[in-house]
C-alpha cells in the first residue's frame, strides 16, 4: 500500500502531506543528501592521499613516468593520453545522460531509450579502460630492485630510465612459477621475478652506462636522482630483491603506498562506476517497457543521472590528484 | 520547443567548456612550462595550484549545468553545497598542513647514504 502511495505522489507531494520541502520530490532529495555523504567520503580517501603524499614528498612517484600506456602502440612514451582519453569517455556519458534527462522532460520515449542505451556503452568503455590502466600497472614495465630497508632503486641509461631486461643477462635456472597446473596438490607459491638479485648485481657491475635511480626527488629539477656509479654499487649491495609490477606490498614505481592509494581510490569510484552502470541497465530497460510513460514523468532518469553526473565529478578529481598534480 | 533547443544549446556548450580545460589540462601537464612547474607558492608549484582551479571550475559547470542544482530553490541548492564547501576545504587543509610537517620531521631520518 506504502509503495503505491508513495508511486502516485512521487514528484508532487510528500506522503501524508501536501507540502513538499524545499521544492523537491523525496526521491530527488534524498539521492542529492546521499550524493552530499559520497562526496564527504571521497573527499577523506583524497586527502588521506594528500597526508601521505606530503608526509614523502621528496621521494613520491611521478605520476607520468608511471602511467604511460596506449592501446595497439606498444612501448610508446605516452604520458597522461590515455585517462586524458578516459576522461573523455566519462564526459561524453555524462553528456548523453543530460540529454536522456533533456529528452525525459519532453516525455520523448524514443530519445530517452537512445541516450539512455549510449549512457550505459560509455560507462561499459571507461570500467573496461580502467581494467586495461589496472592491468599495466600490475605487471609494470621497468623492473626494479628493492633494498633491504625498503627502498626502491631503478636502473638509467643517457638520464632515462631502463627496464631490466634492457642489461640484465640472465642465466638458466631451474626454478619457476608454482601453477595448479604443474602439481596434484596444489599450494600458491611466490611469484619467481624474470631475473634474481645477483644476475641484476652482475650485470649492473658489468655494464658501465648502466646508472642507478634512487626514489630521492632532486628538489630543484624535480627529477628523480641519478646517483654515480660507486653510489650505486654500494646501494646494491643491499639488494634485496627483485621488484617487477606494482601490488599492494611492494610496488616498482617507488613508495608501495602509492600503489595502496592507487588501487583504492580507482577501484572504489570504478565501483561506483560499475553500480552506475547497473542502475543505468535497469532505469534503461524501465523506460523501454513505458514504466515512465504510464506514471507521466520521467524523474527516475533525472535521479540516477544525478548518481551518474556524481561518478563523473570524482573522476575529474581523482584525475587531477592522481595523474596531475 | 525553443526552450527545449536552449537546453540543449547549454549541454553543448557546457561540454566544449570541459573539454577545452581538460585538452588545456593535459597539454600542461606533459609540458610542463619552466616558470609554472618551479615557481613555488603556497607549499606547492604554480603548476599544481592552477590544475587545482581548473578542476574546481570543471566541477562547477557539472554540478551547475550537468546536474541541474541551478534550477533548485535556493535553501535546497545551499544546503547541498555549503556543507560540502565547508567541510571539504578544511578536511584537506588540516591533514595536508600535518602531512607537510610530518615529512619534516620524519624526512632527516632516513639515510641516502650508503
Amino acid at each position: 500500500m506504502g509503495a503505491n502511495i508513495a508511486d502516485q505522489s512521487e514528484g508532487k507531494a510528500w506522503d501524508g502531506g501536501s507540502a513538499q520541502p524545499m521544492g523537491a520530490s523525496y526521491g530527488k532529495m534524498m539521492m542529492w543528501f546521499f550524493i552530499v555523504s559520497d562526496a564527504l567520503t571521497f573527499s577523506g580517501f583524497l586527502a588521506a592521499y594528500g597526508l601521505t603524499r606530503f608526509k614523502f614528498i621528496d621521494v613520491w612517484p611521478i605520476a607520468d613516468e608511471v602511467f604511460t600506456h596506449f592501446p595497439f602502440m606498444h612501448g610508446a612514451h605516452a604520458p597522461m593520453y590515455y585517462v586524458a582519453l578516459m576522461t573523455f569517455i566519462l564526459i561524453f556519458s555524462s553528456v548523453t545522460m543530460v540529454l536522456a534527462v533533456d529528452a525525459g522532460h519532453n516525455m520523448n520515449k524514443k530519445k530517452v531509450t537512445f541516450y539512455m542505451f549510449l549512457t550505459i556503452i560509455g560507462g561499459i568503455i571507461f570500467v573496461g579502460s580502467q581494467a586495461w590502466e589496472w592491468k599495466n600497472f600490475i605487471q609494470g614495465s621497468y623492473g626494479a630492485v628493492q633494498l633491504k630497508d625498503g627502498k626502491i632503486v631503478q636502473f638509467a641509461e643517457n638520464g632515462h630510465q631502463i627496464a631490466l631486461a634492457d642489461f640484465v643477462q640472465a642465466q638458466p635456472k631451474e626454478e619457476v612459477t608454482h601453477t595448479r597446473h604443474n602439481g596434484l596438490w596444489f599450494e600458491s607459491g611466490d611469484e619467481v621475478p624474470s631475473f634474481t638479485v645477483e644476475e641484476v648485481v652482475a650485470s649492473f657491475k658489468a655494464n658501465p652506462h648502466v646508472d642507478l635511480r634512487i626514489e630521492k626527488i632532486d628538489p630543484v629539477t624535480k627529477k628523480k636522482i641519478i646517483v654515480s656509479r660507486e653510489e650505486g654499487l654500494k646501494f646494491l649491495e643491499q639488494a634485496a630483491r627483485v621488484v617487477e609490477g606494482a601490488n599492494l606490498e611492494v610496488n616498482e614505481y617507488g613508495s608501495s603506498q602509492f600503489a595502496d592509494f592507487f588501487f583504492f581510490i580507482t577501484g572504489f569510484h570504478g565501483f561506483h562506476v560499475f553500480s552506475g552502470i547497473v542502475l543505468n541497465i535497469i532505469i534503461f530497460f524501465n523506460v523501454i517497457i513505458g514504466t515512465y510513460e504510464k506514471r507521466g514523468h520521467y524523474e527516475m532518469v533525472e535521479k540516477v543521472g544525478l548518481y551518474w553526473h556524481f561518478v563523473d565529478l570524482v573522476w575529474v578529481f581523482v584525475f587531477t590528484f592522481f595523474y596531475l598534480v | 520547443m525553443g526552450h527545449a533547443a536552449n537546453h540543449k544549446a547549454l549541454i553543448w556548450k557546457v561540454f566544449g567548456i570541459l573539454s577545452v580545460i581538460t585538452i588545456v589540462e593535459v597539454a600542461l601537464g606533459i609540458v610542463k612550462p619552466d616558470f609554472l612547474f618551479t615557481t613555488q607558492f603556497l607549499g606547492t608549484s604554480l603548476l599544481n595550484l592552477l590544475f587545482l582551479i581548473l578542476t574546481i571550475v570543471k566541477a562547477y559547470y557539472i554540478v551547475w549545468y550537468f546536474m541541474h542544482i541551478a534550477d533548485e530553490k535556493k535553501n535546497f541548492k545551499y544546503s547541498i553545497v555549503i556543507p560540502l564547501l565547508i567541510l571539504i576545504p578544511y578536511l584537506a587543509t588540516l591533514l595536508i598542513i600535518e602531512g607537510g610537517y610530518v615529512h619534516e620531521v620524519l624526512a632527516p631520518y632516513i639515510n641516502w647514504n650508503y
